[in-house]
C-alpha cells in the first residue's frame, strides 16, 4: 500500500509551561485520510498538542504545517479556515442557543456572502441561508439528534452536548477533524454509533486525529497509533503493534503493575 | 418580531401625531425617538456581542457636530498657516458624512479595543468620548466651544420632480424620526439574522468554539462597533438639525447611561427591547418634571429602572417573551400543566 500523502506534519514540537514540559521534542506527521490516534496517559500532552496544531496554543519550539502551510503564528479561526477543526474535550457548545442555532453557527464558514447582500436581503443571500439550513437539519440528523433539534443545547445530556461538540466541527466542514476525548461520557451504545460516525466521516475523505481513552475503540477505529507519556513519543504505529508494545503497557498500566 | 406586529406598531407609531397635537409632548416624542435610534446601536454592541461602549455618546456626539459643520460650514487656521474653509453644504450631505465619520470613529475604537476586551473595550470607549467632549469644548475656532453651534439649518429632503421639501415642523421632523428608526431597525435585524450575526451571537457565548469553527474575532466585533457607531452618528445628525443648536454638553456621561439604562430594562439583545426601554426612559421626564426636582427625576429613574429589573430581571421584551412562550406554547401533551404554570409565575 502507497502511503498517503501527509496531511499534518509535527516536528520538533515543544511547549513549556513554565518549568514544566508538556511536550518535548515531538514528531509525528498523518496522512491525508487516514485515522491516527494519539492517546497516552492524563496529563501527558495530548491536549496540549491539540491546542498548538490548531493555533490556540504558541509553541515554545518547533513547526506545525497542514498541506504544506506552515501553521505557526496564524490565529485559530485562521487554521480553522484552512479546513483543521477541533472538537473540545471539554463539554463545548453554544449554551443558550438551541442544537440547530449551534450548528447555524458552526457553519459560518459556509454562509460567506458580503455584508451589503445580507443587509439588503439580496437573492444570494437569501439562497445561501436556505442552503446553511437544510445543511443544519442534515447534520443533526446525521448525529441523530432530531428530536433535540430546538431544545437548547445547555439543557441536553452530556452525551448529547458531546454530539453537538462534534456536529458543530462537521459543521465547519473539516478536511482534518481533531477529536479530544469525544466519547467520554458516552455510555455503550452512543460510543458504538460514535465510532459509524467516524467512519463515515473518514469514507467521506475527512482525516482524523483522536484523542481517546477507551482503548477497545481506539484500537477498533484507528489506523495508526502514536503514544505519548510525560510529553514524549514513546510508540507510534499500528494498532497491533501498539497493543503488544512493552513501553505502552507499561506507561498504561505503571510501575505498580510491573512489580507485581 | 413577526411582519404583521412589525407593520402594525409602525402604523400606530405613524398614527400618533393625528390624535396628539400636544407640541409639548410631541418634541418629547421626537427626541425620545432619536435616543431610541441611539440605544437600538447601543444594543448591538451590547446585546449582540457583550461589549459595553460606556462612551457611546460619542459617536452620538461626533454625528451632532459633523453634521451641524457641514451644513453650517466653517473657516480654520491649522498650525504652518494652513486654512481650511468649508462652505456651507446641505444638510442632508452632514446626514450621510455624520454616519459615515461616527462609523470610522467606531472603527477606530474596535481597533484599538478588541484584541484585549471585556473591561478594556469599557475603557477605551469612555475615553474616547472624554477626549471628543475636550476638543468640543477646546477648539473654540471649529466648534464655538461652550458657546454652542447654533442656527444649524432644518433636514431639507430634495425630491425629484417634486422639488425639495424643508423639515421644519414637529410633525415633519416625527415622520423624519420614524423613517430613521424604522431604517435602523430593519438594517440590525436583517444584521442580526445574518452570518455576521450569528458570529457575534457565537462569540458572546463561546469565544473559543466560535473561533474554533473559524468565527475572526477582530473583525466580527469590529463590523458591530463601525454599524453601532454609524447609526448612533445617524441619530447624532437627526438631533442636531431638530434641535439646531449643540454644545459640549451633548457628550456628557449621563446621556450614555441613558442609553445603557434604556437598553437594560428593554432587554439587551432583543430587537424590541430598545425601543420599549427607551419609549419609558425617554417619556418619564414628561411625566415627573411638573411633579419633581430635577434631583428627584433621577432618584425616580433609579427606582423605576430597579423595580423593572427586579420584576423582569432579563429586560421588558425577552422576559415577557418567555413567559408568553411557556404560557402558549407548551400545549398540556408537552408537559404537566401545573408545571408551566408554577414556571409563568416565577419571577426568575
Ligand atoms: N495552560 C496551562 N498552563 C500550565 N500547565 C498546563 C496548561 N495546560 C496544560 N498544562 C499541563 O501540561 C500537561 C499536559 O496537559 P494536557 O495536554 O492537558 O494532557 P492530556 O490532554 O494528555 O491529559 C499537564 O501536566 C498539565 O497540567
Ligand atoms: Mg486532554
Amino acid at each position: 500500500m502507497a502511503s498517503p500523502a501527509t496531511a499534518l506534519k509535527v516536528e520538533q514540537v515543544a511547549v513549556h509551561f513554565g518549568g514544566l514540559v508538556a511536550l518535548s521534542d515531538m514528531n509525528f506527521s498523518v496522512g491525508e485520510g487516514e485515522i491516527v490516534s494519539l492517546i497516552g496517559p492524563n496529563g501527558a500532552g495530548k491536549t496540549t498538542a491539540f491546542n498548538v496544531v490548531t493555533g490556540f496554543l504558541e509553541s515554545t519550539h518547533g513547526s506545525v504545517s497542514y498541506r504544506g502551510t506552515v501553521l505557526n503564528g496564524l490565529r485559530p479561526h485562521q487554521i480553522a479556515d484552512l479546513g483543521l477543526i477541533r472538537t473540545f474535550q471539554r463539554t463545548s457548545v453554544f449554551p443558550n442557543d438551541t442544537v440547530y442555532d449551534n450548528l447555524l453557527v458552526g457553519l459560518h464558514r459556509q454562509g460567506r456572502v458580503s455584508l451589503f447582500e445580507a443587509i439588503l436581503g439580496l437573492p444570494r443571500a437569501r439562497s445561501s441561508q436556505r442552503r446553511l439550513r437544510e445543511r443544519a437539519s442534515e447534520l443533526v440528523e446525521w448525529v441523530g439528534l432530531e428530536r433535540r433539534a430546538h431544545d437548547l443545547a445547555g439543557l441536553l445530556s452530556y452525551g448529547e452536548q458531546r454530539l453537538v461538540g462534534v456536529a458543530l466541527a462537521l459543521a465547519a466542514e473539516p478536511s482534518m477533524l481533531l477529536l479530544d476525548e469525544p466519547v467520554s461520557g458516552m455510555n455503550a451504545s452512543e460510543t458504538h454509533t460514535f465510532v459509524q460516525l467516524i467512519r463515515n466521516i473518514r469514507d467521506r475523505g475527512v482525516t482524523v486525529l483522536l484523542v481517546e481513552h477507551d482503548m477497545p475503540m481506539v484500537m477498533s477505529v484507528s489506523d495508526r497509533i502514536v503514544v505519548l507519556n510525560y510529553g514524549r513519543i514513546i510508540a507510534e504505529g499500528p494498532p497491533d503493534v501498539i497493543r503488544n508494545d512493552p513501553a505502552v503497557i507499561e506507561a498504561y498500566l505503571g510501575q505498580g503493575a510491573t512489580r507485581a | 418580531m413577526k411582519l404583521g406586529a412589525a407593520i402594525l406598531t409602525i402604523i400606530a407609531l405613524a398614527s400618533v401625531p393625528l390624535w396628539l397635537r400636544d407640541p409639548y409632548l410631541m418634541n418629547a416624542l421626537i427626541t425620545t425617538g432619536i435616543f431610541i435610534i441611539g440605544a437600538m446601536s447601543l444594543n448591538l454592541l451590547l446585546g449582540f456581542t457583550g461589549q459595553l461602549s460606556l462612551g457611546h455618546i460619542a459617536f452620538f456626539g461626533i454625528g451632532a457636530y459633523v453634521s451641524a459643520l457641514t451644513s453650517l460650514g466653517f473657516d480654520i487656521g491649522l498650525p504652518g498657516g494652513f486654512r481650511i474653509v468649508h462652505d456651507p453644504w446641505p444638510p442632508i450631505a452632514g446626514f450621510l458624512l455624520a454616519i459615515i465619520v461616527a462609523g470610522l470613529c467606531g472603527y477606530l475604537v474596535g481597533l484599538l479595543s478588541f484584541r484585549v476586551r471585556g473591561a478594556y473595550f469599557v475603557i477605551v470607549t469612555i475615553s474616547f468620548a472624554e477626549v471628543v467632549r475636550l476638543v468640543a469644548l477646546n477648539w473654540i475656532e471649529l466648534t464655538q466651544g461652550p458657546l454652542a453651534l447654533t442656527n444649524i439649518p432644518s433636514i431639507t429632503i430634495g425630491l425629484p420632480e417634486l422639488g425639495s421639501l424643508t423639515l421644519r415642523t414637529k410633525l415633519q421632523n416625527y415622520y423624519l424620526v420614524l423613517a430613521v428608526a424604522v431604517a435602523a431597525y430593519v438594517l440590525i435585524s436583517r444584521l442580526v439574522h445574518s452570518h455576521f450575526g450569528r458570529a457575534m451571537r457565537g462569540l458572546m457565548e463561546n469565544e473559543t468554539l466560535a473561533v474554533s469553527v473559524g468565527i475572526d474575532v477582530t473583525k466580527t466585533l469590529t463590523l458591530a462597533a463601525v454599524i453601532s457607531a454609524g447609526i448612533a452618528g445617524a441619530a447624532g445628525s437627526l438631533y442636531a438639525h431638530y434641535i439646531r443648536i449643540i454644545d459640549p454638553e451633548v457628550f456628557a456621561f449621563i446621556n450614555t447611561v441613558t442609553m445603557v439604562i434604556m437598553v437594560i430594562t428593554g432587554g439587551k439583545g432583543s430587537l424590541f427591547g430598545p425601543v420599549i426601554g427607551g419609549m419609558i426612559f425617554g417619556l418619564l421626564p414628561v411625566f415627573l418634571r411638573p411633579i419633581m426636582a430635577p434631583e428627584a427625576q433621577w432618584i425616580a429613574y433609579g427606582g423605576v429602572l430597579i423595580v423593572i429589573l427586579f420584576v423582569l430581571p432579563r429586560g421588558i421584551v425577552p422576559s415577557l417573551a418567555q413567559r408568553f412562550a411557556k404560557r402558549w406554547n407548551r400545549s398540556p401533551a408537552a408537559g404537566p400543566v401545573t408545571f408551566s404554570e408554577r414556571d409563568a409565575k416565577e419571577p426568575a
